[in-house]
């Protein structure tokens, strides 16, 4: 069975179409099969972040209308052969996805993959609540500022009661915490909350902290996923989350000890 | 003399707590023919079980919803189909003076929730049909939440409200009773919603953006003269909320 795991923030802009294409990038090198899915019908983006938009035919909507079979919608990434992408059609919006459709999406692609990545649009509507309606694993991308807080608090209400595992009462989704556009700077200078402040307000676990780098933009224009680009700060930092995330499911004092790790590197305390 | 040395080797009583397990009838309706036809098919499923069995009929559905109803006719009820009824409670207060008039017993729910925890050592007798007075009881009315209350979440309790984690701006918490966070409280919270003015606000981290007791409320900027990060609690005092140290 796939692990699903959807990248999500209730609030837009704050890179989860970012994460999403580096997180599945850095499983499926980990040589782990990787399917990435573009949720946001209507507004497509990942395509171009993961820079196969020239390639795409087929979309999420036509396997779901079964207009077109999975085979046939999944892109194979030119740069990694164990990580595929499906698109989200441009041409529709999001009442075009049904709980069943994607419930038989998810399944199908379970059989044969070993991590789904569903990348989540803005927002707490139907195209955010069905991304991670089916998901076992839930990173919240937050950015060190109140607003985007206050939003990703939501978003975690939201995983807690409106999710599959919560309506048929298993076990909840695992909720990590990634801050992206971080800086330590404008920490110190009291411009932006601090790391501390972040978790005390949404008390999760802290999966990792991205630096505000000039590498996120050059890699979104260049349709190369940052994790790529192993000299930036950020890509070493989805580096070691993909890393932790991997080992999560052992200890966890493993986290705080990498925590730290990537605080004195990255920060250079 | 003599009386006092022969008193002594005969006690003739001698007073003792004691602790029962007796059903309870929860009224829901105050229409006599509803309750006397719903009752007599209760009892027609097990006959035997009911016959002679002591019976607490509970008025605090209807007090709640202010419906009224006579004490004596409902006792009348009880009585046709051979329970004996053994008091009442959670009465309106003329409800109360109309059963003590009658010499008939008046139990104090606040009472019973002390009984009720010595009670569960006890094995309860199988009352399906009608409600006992305690395992039941006591997971309706107190709720207690140990998972972070988050934005955009309700919490409500029948009792008293518990919440052991962080309680997030733009959540509400509302209790019946009294609510106790032991977390940071940043959103709003709201005890005696239903008009209990002796509920009060117990929380280690005073940050709401409300806090509420029966009606009478106060928003962030009223509480801005308290420091967060000490734990307070918050009663009503003449119509206003007075916040005290712990």
């Amino acid at each position: 069975m796939a692990r699903i795991i959807v990248v999500t923030s209730g609030k837009g802009g704050v890179g989860k179409t970012t994460t999403s294409a580096a997180i599945a990038m850095g499983l499926a090198k980990r040589g782990h099969k990787t399917a990435v899915i573009d949720f946001d019908v209507g507004l497509r983006n990942l395509d171009l972040i993961m820079g196969c938009e020239r390639r795409v035919v087929y979309d999420l909507v036509n396997v779901i209308n079964n207009e077109a079979t999975l085979n046939q919608a999944l892109i194979k990434d030119k740069r990694c052969d164990q990580l595929f992408i499906l698109p989200a059609s441009q041409t529709r919006d999001k009442d075009a996805l049904t709980t069943e459709g994607v419930g038989k999406v998810l399944e199908e692609l379970s059989k044969d993959f070993k991590y789904i990545v569903c990348d989540s649009p803005a927002g707490i509507e139907r195209g955010a609540t069905l991304a991670m309606y089916f998901a076992d694993d839930a990173f919240v991308v937050t950015n060190p500022e109140v607003s985007s807080v206050r939003d990703s608090d939501r978003m975690l209400g939201i995983l807690s009661s409106k999710s599959r595992r919560a309506e048929k009462g298993e076990e909840p989704i695992k909720e990590y915490l990634l801050l992206s556009r971080y800086s330590p700077d404008r920490v110190k200078l009291g411009e932006m909350l601090s790391v501390e402040d972040v978790q005390e307000i949404l008390s999760l676990h802290l999966l990792g902290v991205i630096p505000e780098s000039k590498s996120v933009l050059n890699a979104s224009n260049s349709g190369t996923p940052v994790i790529l680009d192993e000299q930036s700060d950020a890509g070493q930092a989805y580096t070691d989350i993909v890393a932790r995330y991997l080992g999560e499911n052992k200890p966890h004092r493993f986290i705080d000890e990498e925590k730290k790790g990537l605080f004195s590197k990255l920060f250079g305390r | 003399m003599s009386i006092g040395t022969e008193s002594l080797p005969m006690i003739a009583l001698e007073f003792k707590s004691s602790t029962l397990t007796v059903p309870v009838l929860l009224l829901a309706n105050n229409d006599l023919v509803t309750i006397d036809q719903q009752l007599q098919n209760k009892v027609a499923q097990a006959p035997e079980f009911f016959k002679n069995s002591p019976l607490l009929i509970d008025f605090q559905k209807l007090t709640a919803q202010n419906l009224l109803i006579t004490v004596s006719e409902v006792i009348d009820i009880v009585r046709q189909h051979g329970f004996m009824p053994i008091g009442i409670r959670g009465g309106s207060e003329q409800q109360n003076a109309e059963a003590l008039v009658m010499n008939f017993p008046v139990h104090n729910l606040l009472a019973q929730k002390t009984e009720q925890t010595e009670k569960k050592i006890e094995k309860t007798l199988p009352t399906p049909e009608v409600e006992n007075s305690l395992t039941q009881s006591q997971s309706i009315e107190n709720k207690l939440i140990t998972h972070p209350v988050r934005s955009g979440q309700r919490v409500y309790a029948k009792g008293d409200l518990i919440v052991t984690a962080t309680v997030s701006a733009g959540a509400e918490i509302m209790a019946e009773g009294n609510i106790h966070v032991y977390g940071s409280l940043r959103g709003r919270a709201l005890a005696g919603v239903l008009g209990n003015e002796n509920s009060r606000i117990f929380c280690s981290d005073l940050q709401a953006e409300l806090i509420s007791i029966a009606g009478t409320y106060q928003l962030r900027d009223d509480l801005s003269a308290y420091a967060p990060h000490k734990p307070v609690q918050i009663s009503l005092e003449n119509q206003k909320l007075i916040i005290k140290d712990i």
